[in-house]
C-alpha cells in the first residue's frame, strides 16, 4: 500500500511538472496571437484587395515550390529608403488572402511586394531563363525549365473550394469556373470579360511568349505581374486626407 | 474587450501579477531550508556508475 | 509469437494502405512519398517479425558486449546517425554557400536550385542533426538520471525510426519541391501528421521512463527535455494546421492567413530556436558538462530559476521577426521587450554552465572535450546577447533582411548547438562501446580549432556583409537620391560570400576529423600520441571554490 502511495506521488510530480511547463509556455502565445483574430484594428479595410485568380494562385504555388520566399521578401517597411526603392509600404490587408503568407525574412534579392508592372513580361522571361542575361550581378538561380514545363495545376476548382472552406470569399460561380478562368487568363484569344468581372484588375494575356501552351512560366509571371497592383494608393491617400 | 482595455490591464494588474509571481518563485527556490535538497539533486548524477 | 505476428501484420497493413495511397495519388510527389512510406512499412513488418534483433550478429559494431543495465542499442545507432546527419547538413550548407558566390552551381536543374536546397540544409542541421542528437541524448540521460530502463522499449524504437522516416520524407520533399512555404515548417500536411504521431510516442516513452524511476529527484536536465517535447508538440500542431486540397495529393492551404499566419509562423519559428535548439540542448549541457567536469552544476537553484524564466519568456519573443511589418505595433513592442528580458535567463544558464568549472579551470587546457563544452557555452552567451540586441527595433531596422541574421543564427547553431553536440558525442562514444578512451584526443583538439576558426570566419564575414548591405540599402547621396541599386549591393557581397564558404569548409573538415576519430574508437583502436599536456595533476588544486556546507564555520 505504502509503495502504491509513493508511486502515485511520483507520478503526480512529473505530470505536475509537465502541466506547469505547458501553462508557462501557453501564456505568451495566447496573449500575443489570439487578439490578432478579434481586434478590428489588426487589418484595416482597404479597397481593391481581392482573392487570387486561378492562374495567379497556380503561379503562387510555383513561387512557393521553388522557395522564392527564401531570398525575396514581400513586405515593404515604412522607411524612406524602402518606400522609394520598392513603393508604398505594405498593408496588412494586402496579404489577407495569403495562405501561407510570403512576407519572407531575407533579401538576398530585392523585395517583390510591388514587383507587378515594374518589368515587362519579356524581361521576366529572359530573367527566369538566365538572370545574368538581364542583371549581370545577379546570383539568382536560372529557371529555364519553367518555360518548358506545361502547367499542371490539377483541378483548380478543388483549390478554390479548399480556400473558400477556410474563409476566402470565392463565390460558387468563381469556384465552378476556376479551370476555365485559368485558361482564359493565359490565352490572348479567349474572352476575359467574365474573369475581370469576377477578379477586378485581372490581366489576361499570353505571359510567356508561347501562345500554343500554358506553361509554369505563364502562371509565375501572371502572379509576379499582379503583386502589389490591387490597391490604388492615390485613392487611399485621398480617402485618408478626407477623414 | 478593446485594445485600450487590454493595454490598461497589461500595464497595471498584469504587470504587478507577473512581478510578484517572479519574486515569489525566486524566493521560494532560494529558501534556506531547501539547500540540502538541491545539493542532493545536483550530486545525484554522480551517485552510481553510468552503466551499472 | 502471436504478438509478433500481430505487429508484423499491423505494419504490413500500414504498408498496404500506403501502397493504395501511392496508386491513387493525384500528383507525382505524393506517389513518391507514399512509396517511401510503403517501403518503410514493409521494412518495419520484416524487422518486427524478427523481433527487431536482425542487427545483432550482422552488425557487431552496433551491439557490442558492454555490460549495462540500460537500453543502449538505440543510443549507439543514434550517436552514429547524429554524426551522419551533421556531415550531410554541413555539406549541403557548404554547397548553398558556394551557390550564392557562384550561381552556376545551381546547375539549371529544378532539383538543385538554392531555393530547394536551402530548406534541405536548414532541416538537415536543425531537425536531422539536432533532432537526432536530442532524441538520442534524452534517452541516454533519462535512463541514467532515473536509474531505470526506457519505458515501452518497442515504442522507443518506433520513435527513433519514425523520426528518421520523417527526416527522409522531409528531405526528399524539399528536393521535389513539396513545401508549405513556411520557413522551418516546410513539410506538407501528411508528413506533419506523421511527425505528430511520432512526437506523441516520444512524450509517452519519456514521461513513462520518468514515472518508473528509482530516484526521488527528477534531475533538472529532464525538465528541459520535457518542456522541449511538450512545447515543440504545441508549436508544431498550431503552426501546421492546414486543409489539404485532396486527401491523395501533397498540396494544402494554411488555416491562417496574412498577418495572423505571419505571427503564428514566427511564434513557431522563434520557439523552434527556443525549445528545439535551446531548451533541449541546455538539457544536454546540464547533464554532460557536470559529468565531464566531474563536479556538480554550479548552482542547482539557479538552474530552477533559469528553467522557469527561460521557458516563460522565450515564447513571447516571436514578433521580433516582424518588426516594422504590417503586424500591429503592440505585438512588435511586446516581442521586443520580452526578447531583451530573455537575455537574463540565457546568461544565467551560461554562467551556471561555465561556473561549473570553478576551481578546475585547468581542465580547459588539459581536456579538449571540456574545452569544447566551454567554447559552446561561450558561443551560447555571445549569440544570446546578440539576439536581444538585434530584437531592438532600431537595430533590427538595419539588420533585418540582411546576412547579419544569418551570421547570428550560425554563431548559435555552429558554435552552441554544434560544439555542445560534438563534445557530448565525444563523451558518449567510448562509454557506449566500452572503450577505455577515444581513439585520439589530439584529433579532438584539431576538431576544436578547425570548428572554432570556421565559425569565426563565418560569423565575421556575415557581420560585415549584413551591416554593409543594410547601410548600402539606406544610403542617400548629397543629391537626395539613393546611392546604390540593389544589384550593386549584391555585387559588394561577393568577397564576404567567399570567406563564409571558407569558414563552412573549415567547420565541415572538423566534422570529418571527428568521423575518423569516432570510427576508430568504435573499431577499438587507440592512437599512439603524445599526451595533450605534461602538466602534472594536482589534486589539491582541483576542488570547487565553494566549500561544502560543513566546512563553513558559524560566525561567532
Amino acid at each position: 500500500m505504502a509503495i502504491g502511495l509513493d508511486h502515485k506521488k511520483l507520478e503526480r510530480n512529473v505530470s505536475l511538472l509537465g502541466v506547469c511547463a505547458l501553462l508557462a509556455v501557453l501564456v505568451g502565445g495566447i496573449v500575443e496571437i489570439a487578439p490578432l483574430f478579434w481586434l478590428d484594428s489588426t487589418i484595416e479595410k482597404v479597397d481593391g484587395v481581392r482573392p487570387y485568380t486561378p492562374l495567379e494562385l497556380a503561379g503562387r504555388k510555383i513561387y512557393q515550390r521553388e522557395g522564392c520566399y527564401v531570398c525575396h521578401s514581400q513586405m515593404i517597411r515604412p522607411f524612406r529608403d524602402e518606400v522609394e526603392r520598392y513603393g508604398h509600404y505594405s498593408l496588412a490587408a494586402e496579404s489577407m488572402y495569403d495562405r501561407p503568407f510570403q512576407w519572407g525574412s531575407k533579401r538576398t534579392g530585392p523585395d517583390l511586394a510591388r514587383v507587378g508592372g515594374r518589368y515587362s513580361d519579356e524581361w521576366h522571361r529572359d530573367h527566369m531563363r538566365d538572370p545574368r542575361a538581364v542583371v549581370p550581378e545577379s546570383v539568382m538561380p536560372a529557371y529555364p525549365f519553367l518555360a518548358e514545363k506545361e502547367l499542371n495545376a490539377g483541378d483548380m476548382t478543388k483549390d478554390l473550394g479548399t480556400l473558400a472552406a477556410l474563409g476566402v470569399p470565392y463565390s460558387k460561380a468563381a469556384i465552378d469556373a476556376a479551370n476555365d478562368d485559368l485558361k482564359a487568363q493565359a490565352d490572348p484569344n479567349a474572352d476575359a470579360t467574365e474573369l475581370v468581372k469576377r477578379y477586378p484588375k485581372a490581366q489576361a494575356r499570353d505571359y510567356d511568349g508561347d501562345p500554343a501552351k500554358v506553361t509554369e512560366l505563364d502562371a509565375l509571371v501572371a502572379y509576379l505581374q499582379m503583386l502589389g497592383t490591387l490597391v490604388d494608393f492615390k485613392a487611399v491617400e485621398a480617402q485618408e486626407q478626407a477623414k | 474587450m478593446s485594445y485600450q482595455a487590454l493595454r490598461h490591464f497589461a500595464d497595471s494588474w498584469g504587470l504587478l501579477f507577473m512581478t510578484l509571481t517572479f519574486i515569489g518563485l525566486a524566493v521560494w527556490t532560494f529558501r534556506p531550508k531547501a539547500r540540502p535538497l538541491h545539493e542532493d539533486a545536483a550530486n545525484m548524477i554522480f551517485r552510481e556508475d553510468d552503466n551499472v | 509469437m502471436d504478438e509478433l505476428l500481430m505487429r508484423g501484420g499491423g505494419w504490413f497493413l500500414a504498408a498496404l494502405i500506403a501502397f493504395v495511397a501511392a496508386a491513387s495519388a493525384t500528383d507525382t510527389g505524393f506517389a513518391i512519398h507514399m512509396s517511401i512510406m510503403c517501403a518503410a512499412g514493409l521494412l518495419a513488418a520484416f524487422a518486427s517479425s524478427r523481433g527487431f534483433n536482425f542487427a545483432k550478429g550482422r552488425f557487431p559494431a552496433l551491439t557490442p558486449d558492454v555490460a549495462s543495465r540500460y537500453d543502449d542499442d538505440l543510443i549507439r545507432i543514434g550517436a552514429i546517425m547524429t554524426l551522419f546527419w551533421g556531415v550531410v547538413g554541413f555539406l549541403v550548407g557548404l554547397v548553398i554557400a558556394l551557390q550564392l558566390a557562384f550561381p552556376v552551381l545551381n546547375l539549371g536543374l529544378e532539383w538543385t536550385t538554392f531555393g530547394r536546397l536551402r530548406p534541405l540544409h536548414t532541416s538537415a542541421v536543425i531537425f536531422a542533426f539536432g533532432g537526432t542528437a536530442l532524441i538520442t541524448t534524452s534517452f541516454y540521460v533519462v535512463q541514467r538520471t532515473c536509474r531505470a530502463r526506457l519505458a515501452f522499449p518497442g515504442l522507443a524504437r518506433f520513435v527513433y525510426w519514425g523520426y528518421q522516416l520523417f527526416i527522409v520524407l522531409a528531405a526528399t520533399g524539399y528536393v521535389l519541391g513539396i513545401t508549405q512555404g513556411k520557413e522551418y515548417a516546410e513539410p506538407e500536411w501528411y508528413v506533419d501528421l506523421w511527425l505528430t504521431v511520432v512526437w506523441v510516442a516520444y512524450l509517452i516513452v519519456f514521461v513513462g521512463t520518468i514515472v518508473k524511476r528509482n530516484e526521488p529527484h527528477i534531475y533538472v536536465a529532464n525538465w528541459f527535455y520535457l518542456s522541449f517535447i511538450i512545447t515543440v508538440a504545441m508549436l508544431h500542431l498550431v503552426n501546421n494546421i492546414s486543409l489539404p486540397v485532396s486527401w491523395t495529393g501533397t498540396a494544402s492551404y494554411s488555416a491562417w492567413a496574412g498577418v495572423q499566419d505571419a505571427l503564428t509562423q514566427w511564434w513557431y519559428g522563434h520557439n523552434a530556436v527556443g525549445f528545439f535548439l535551446t531548451a533541449g540542448f541546455l538539457a544536454m549541457m546540464y547533464y554532460f558538462v557536470p559529468k565531464q567536469a566531474e563536479r556538480p552544476i554550479y548552482s542547482y537553484r539557479l538552474s530552477i530559476i533559469h528553467f522557469w524564466s527561460l521557458i516563460f519568456l522565450y515564447i513571447w519573443a516571436g514578433p521580433h521577426h516582424l518588426h516594422y511589418t504590417a503586424l500591429p505595433d503592440w505585438a512588435q513592442t511586446l516581442g521586443m521587450v520580452f526578447s531583451v528580458m530573455l537575455w537574463m535567463p540565457s546568461w544565467g544558464g551560461m554562467i551556471n554552465g561555465l561556473m561549473t568549472l570553478n576551481g578546475a579551470w585547468d581542465k580547459i587546457r588539459t581536456d579538449p572535450i571540456i574545452r569544447m563544452f566551454v567554447m559552446s557555452l561561450a558561443f551560447y552567451g555571445m549569440s544570446t546577447f546578440e539576439g536581444p540586441m538585434m530584437s531592438i527595433k532600431a537595430v533590427n531596422s538595419l539588420s533585418h533582411y540582411t546576412d547579419w541574421t544569418i551570421g547570428h543564427v550560425h554563431s548559435g547553431a555552429l558554435g552552441w548547438n554544434g560544439m555542445v553536440t560534438f563534445a557530448t558525442l565525444y563523451y558518449l562514444v567510448p562509454r557506449l562501446w566500452g572503450r577505455e578512451r577515444l581513439y585520439s584526443l589530439r584529433m579532438v583538439n584539431w576538431h576544436f580549432w578547425l570548428a572554432s576558426a570556421g565559425i569565426v570566419f563565418y560569423a565575421s564575414a556575415m557581420w560585415v556583409s549584413g551591416i554593409m548591405q543594410g547601410l548600402m540599402w539606406r544610403e542617400y547621396g548629397a543629391d537626395g537620391y539613393l546611392v546604390y541599386s540593389f544589384s550593386e549591393t549584391v555585387m559588394a557581397m561577393f568577397p564576404m560570400y567567399l570567406i563564409r564558404a571558407f569558414g563552412g569548409l573549415l567547420f565541415l573538415s572538423g566534422a570529418l576529423v571527428m568521423v575518423v576519430n569516432v570510427w576508430m574508437t568504435i573499431a577499438g583502436k587507440i592512437r599512439e600520441e603524445r599526451p595533450m599536456t605534461e602538466t602534472p595533476y594536482d589534486a589539491e588544486a582541483d576542488r570547487p571554490i565553494v566549500g561544502t556546507p560543513a566546512a563553513i564555520q558559524p560566525a561567532e
